[in-house]
């Protein structure tokens, strides 16, 4: 329907809490909260009121911005209580006017961004000592209640109204499908047949029946429902092991220049060709020696390069990815001095217990994922001068092809690119930054041969080639200088000639191999069904169900089951 | 890594001497020819052959003549000269500046179109190898082997494209071309008309004129294409190719002015017996050499022709004469074609779809020169029989008329009515094997066999009785 509508804006991924309009963080000892109060005024986009706690994109981009920086800024934090802040509503989910007007692409961008921002719910639980309860103050519906089951318990009020619910299949004619269907029954392990009624009961299920389905973990009288959420929060924060007296690190501002075709940071350079739809993406290896121990990490807070080149990194992928729908090819390298790659690389492993580092790789980890779930053709390019190792490395293995240049080009002028480039595997290689199917990306990648995994293995440390890479199958091609140029264009050229739908489709079948895990699952089911129904008419058609709704008009549904 | 003069070894307007990537390319790929050539080239050993070499693409370089030892032909890679305001003529690029690279969108298409028409090129010497044993005299001998050498450097020119522009892959494509081998069983030819042996002179004859001609209008369509250095290359190979035809159209007058020399000695139709081969035979020869070429031209319907025409990468046949919009999205032409039940009429389909009929039909006028050429001879003798070509539709085995029996005049027949007449269409066994018979080798200079007359004129100013040819 309405990619004709209004062109979408371009998106800006920055936020910082005194600004914020649709949340509050409050701080109480080891415990935070996050009060959701979106402001119905506060669209992204004109055209909708986000009422009753309903989100758009921007509401997202608050509460990514809170969660990361609940997790770096405040080390003192154990549990998070995310609840609502308006009378009677948790959060009713994403806003369905902004649904309705919006276009597919903005669709699919905003529910993947959410998933992921949820997945970062999760993933803080778990590895971060910082776990995150739910505390449903009112009605949970749709993505409200998704909201909640990505918390690692749902502590629902009992008012004899609230009731959390995914009414999108009876009302709206879409899915639960950022997560929803799948959490329901993979995490909350709700039996399959309650699922199905759960998921077409447009009311839902409040009180006692709530938990006994499983679909929260209690139902709090009024009175007392404040307080038991504290003793709840108190109780988690006790398993923490996050430490008491450490001071935060301050995400301060990117330092970043947006010119017309490109974005500039400290550590990343985008460059966009917009004619041949492609985006050229260098990731600088530091410059500088790293620094001597942990306190003299603290003391860089968020310029530690680690640190500062996943930020820049994550917010050149959300922003292209979401404001650059027609570059369509992302062509990666990483320039700089692998051996200081590897200085700071080591430097983080031995320091894995601090709570900083231990975040920084979490963080680096997730912009990874957010890597592999791109819907753009990735493309390695390994020239001299290049610092594909240890944990850049990643990236290489992230694309969907590398190239390599075997040798040095001959008209090659300064040192760095007399050298030949050559690629190093590391430790970290095996098991550091796992990709959402739980393996790592050299698992993915030799999915089934564990020879070839236990030669790359045979490997770590060492400078390995273009043609040992070959050999290895870490790269798709060594080419000499010889065919370097027309052999790289023409690929170029070719890929963004297909379709990018194929593509997108094809890309995602070949980079999850091998097993599911709930976190695959959310992704490629979202892609697969979610997808699908949204640009089917019985959803998006001028009789379907999400433009009719509102309107006090039935929808009208083209009957076949597909 | 040099190890080749390729100046001096290779006759080149690509600048090879400075070019490395294409001097690695050939570094392994010339041994491989080379090999290729000693083991299914000319069967018969020579010393040397009078040849015609080409050393620049002028009027001064294209014709050196000079007795030539065969493995030491310099295959040379030449390209007409280059147009810097040559724009594309047809398709959804029109106007635009011709492709000097190969555009990534396209790749596959071209690399295919140049594979296809780089296989037929070394086919036909391999179909070609033992002519030698059989030539009729030295003077054909020598035509024989300057077609095979000049399909071979036909070869070096598609794999030059293959080389120069599409890479890594594109060397790969290259050597494929060498290990498929007409015939065999394994890796044959791509297209199956390369897949026989030219068993005789009389087939060779014919195949330089029916299927060689083929060949010239496959290049004519790539000459247009917006791939400047693909049409800048099939524009010098079709200077080669038509004196290829020649040595075709030639070759037929000759058998034809001997077969009537031999009527009018003996006063008799019937002169098998006499050394000859009988004009009933000839029409034959000419009904089956034709037929199958026309296959060449692909299906009557073809989206992928009409795919390559829209996206500029083969025109058609002297698009720039032509006078339409170069773009045909709107227009249409009629074909004949055959209903499922044997009814044959004229068709009309989007012209795009068409086009290989619109070769095919340029092909055909083409053809039926060669044809008017030969009834002359027999006209100026006083012999009023005349030779045709037969119906589109007759022995076809690609395209709407396979699968239907077509006589020679047009006539649809069953299979029986077919199989009883199939031997006054086509050469019979017997047919052939009076061929064959006639096939006997004269490699006294001066001196013919029985069933060709001498050439009017020899090669390059030099008599018929020259030694073009020094056997080992």
């Amino acid at each position: 329907m309405s990619d004709t509508a209004t062109p979408p804006p371009v998106v800006s991924f920055d936020a910082s809490p005194d600004s914020y309009r649709h949340l509050a963080l409050k701080f109480d000892g080891p415990i935070a909260t996050i009060e959701l109060r979106t402001a119905e005024d506060g669209g992204l986009v004109p055209g909708y009121e986000l009422k009753l706690n309903s989100y758009d994109l921007g509401v997202d981009i608050e509460l990514h911005d809170a969660i990361q920086r609940l997790r770096f800024e405040h080390p003192e934090v154990r549990t998070v209580v995310v609840t609502g802040g308006l009378d009677k509503v948790f959060c009713a989910g994403a806003n369905i006017r902004m649904l309705a007007q919006s276009g597919h692409p903005w669709k699919v961008n905003f529910c993947k961004f959410t998933n992921e921002t949820r997945n970062g719910i999760e993933d803080a639980t778990e590895n971060s000592g910082q776990t995150y309860i739910a505390a449903v103050n009112g009605t949970a519906a749709g993505g409200g209640y998704e909201l909640a089951l990505a918390c690692e318990e749902i502590l629902l009020i009992d008012d004899g109204s609230s009731a959390v619910s995914l009414p999108e299949v009876p009302l709206l004619a879409v899915l639960p499908g950022t997560g929803g269907l799948t959490r329901v029954v993979d995490k909350r392990k709700v039996r399959k047949d309650r699922a199905d009624v759960f998921a077409t009961k447009s009311e839902g299920f409040r009180g006692q029946t709530a938990v006994d389905w499983k679909l929260v973990d209690a139902s709090i009288p009024r009175s007392r429902f404040a307080e038991a959420v504290h003793e709840r929060a108190l109780e988690l924060a006790e398993r923490s092991h996050r430490p008491a007296d450490a001071r935060g690190i301050a995400l301060t501002p990117l330092h970043r220049e947006v010119t017309a075709d490109g974005l500039e940071y400290q550590h990343v350079s985008v460059k966009i060709d917009r004619d041949a739809g492609q985006v050229d993406i260098t990731v600088r290896g530091p410059v500088d020696a790293p620094p001597a121990d942990v306190a003299a990490i603290h003391a860089q807070g968020a310029d530690f390069y680690p640190m500062a080149v996943s930020r820049e990194l994550d917010d050149a992928i959300l922003r292209l990815r979401t404001n650059e729908l027609e570059a369509g090819t992302w062509v990666i390298r990483a320039g700089g001095d692998a051996a200081k790659v590897l200085a700071y690389s080591d430097l983080v492993r031995a320091n894995g217990d601090d709570w900083y580092v231990n975040e920084i790789g979490q963080f680096y980890k997730r912009v990874l994922k957010r890597l592999d779930v791109t819907s753009r053709s990735l493309i390695a390019l390994v020239e001299p001068g290049s610092c594909f190792a240890g944990p850049l490395l990643e990236l290489l293995l992230a694309c969907d092809r590398q190239y390599m240049l075997d040798g040095t080009f001959t008209d090659a002028e300064d040192a760095d690119s007399q050298t030949a480039p050559t690629l190093i595997v590391t430790e970290v290689n095996f098991g550091a930054f796992p990709m959402s199917n739980g393996l790592t990306r050299l698992q993915s990648r030799f999915y089934g041969d564990d020879e070839a995994l236990a030669a790359v293995g045979a490997e770590k440390g060492n400078l390995i080639d273009a043609s040992a890479a070959e050999e290895l199958g870490l790269i798709t091609y060594a080419l000499d200088d010889i065919d370097w140029e027309d052999d790289v264009r023409i690929a170029l050229e070719e890929r963004a000639s297909m379709s990018p739908d194929a593509l997108t489709g094809m890309e995602a079948n070949h980079r999850f191999v091998g097993p599911e895990t709930m976190e695959s699952k959310i992704f490629a089911r979202l892609t697969a069904w979610q997808n699908w129904i949204f640009i089917r008419p019985n959803a998006v058609g001028p009789e379907g169900a999400l433009r009719k709704y509102g309107t006090g008009q039935k929808a009208v549904f083209d009957r076949k089951r597909v | 890594m040099t190890t080749i003069d390729y100046c001096e070894r290779i006759p080149n307007n690509v600048d090879l001497a400075s070019d490395r990537k294409l001097q690695r390319a050939l570094e392994s790929w010339q041994p491989k020819f080379l090999e290729w050539w000693q083991e299914m080239g000319p069967a018969l050993p020579t010393q040397d052959v009078y040849l015609r070499t080409a050393v620049d693409v002028g009027r001064e370089g294209w014709a050196h003549f000079g007795h030539v030892a065969l493995p030491e032909y310099r295959w040379g890679i030449f390209l007409s000269e280059r147009d810097p305001n040559r724009k594309i003529a047809f398709g959804d690029h029109k106007g635009e500046d011709a492709w000097q690279q190969v555009p990534g969108e396209h790749r596959a298409d071209l690399q295919r179109l140049i594979v296809i028409q780089g296989d037929t090129e070394p086919a036909s010497v391999e179909q070609q190898r033992r002519l030698g044993m059989t030539a009729p005299s030295l003077y054909d001998l020598r035509n024989l082997f300057q077609v095979n050498v000049e399909e071979g450097r036909h070869l070096w020119a598609m794999v030059y494209l293959l080389h120069a522009y599409f890479g890594r892959n594109g060397r790969e494509e290259a050597e494929q071309l060498l290990l498929r081998n007409s015939g065999s069983e394994d890796a044959p030819r791509i297209l199956g008309a390369f897949n026989e042996e030219t068993p005789d002179w009389l087939s060779f004859f014919m195949f330089t004129y029916f299927t060689d001609r083929d060949g010239k209008y496959q290049l004519g369509t790539l000459k247009e294409s917006a791939f400047d250095p693909l049409s800048r290359t099939c524009e010098f190979m079709l200077k080669e190719e038509a004196h290829h035809m020649m040595v075709g159209t030639t070759g037929v007058d000759r058998v034809v002015t001997r077969t009537v020399e031999l009527m009018k000695e003996h006063d008799t139709e019937d002169i098998a017996s006499r050394g000859g081969v009988p004009l009933d035979v000839l029409q034959k020869y000419m009904n089956f050499h034709y037929s199958v070429s026309l296959d060449l031209f692909g299906g009557d319907a073809s989206t992928n022709v009409a795919n390559y025409y829209t996206a500029g990468l083969k025109g058609r046949w002297l698009e720039e004469r032509r006078t339409d919009d170069h773009r045909l999205r709107d227009a249409f032409s009629t074909i004949p074609f055959i209903e499922a039940d044997g009814t044959l009429i004229e068709k009309e389909l989007p012209a795009l779809t068409a086009l290989n009929v619109d070769l095919r039909n340029e092909y055909i006028g083409d053809c039926s020169n060669g044809v008017k050429r030969w009834n002359a001879i027999l006209a100026d003798a006083g012999i009023d029989t005349t030779f045709s070509l037969p119906h589109v539709g007759f022995n076809r085995a690609v395209g709407t008329f396979s699968g239907h029996r077509i006589t020679p005049d047009g006539k649809v027949v069953d299979q029986a009515t077919w199989d009883a007449q199939v031997t006054d269409y086509l050469p019979t066994a017997d047919d052939k094997k009076h061929v064959e018979s006639l096939m006997q080798p004269v490699y006294e200079p001066g001196k013919i066999a029985s069933w060709v007359a001498p050439p009017k004129t020899g090669i390059n100013g030099q008599p018929f009785n020259y030694e073009y040819v020094h056997l080992a």
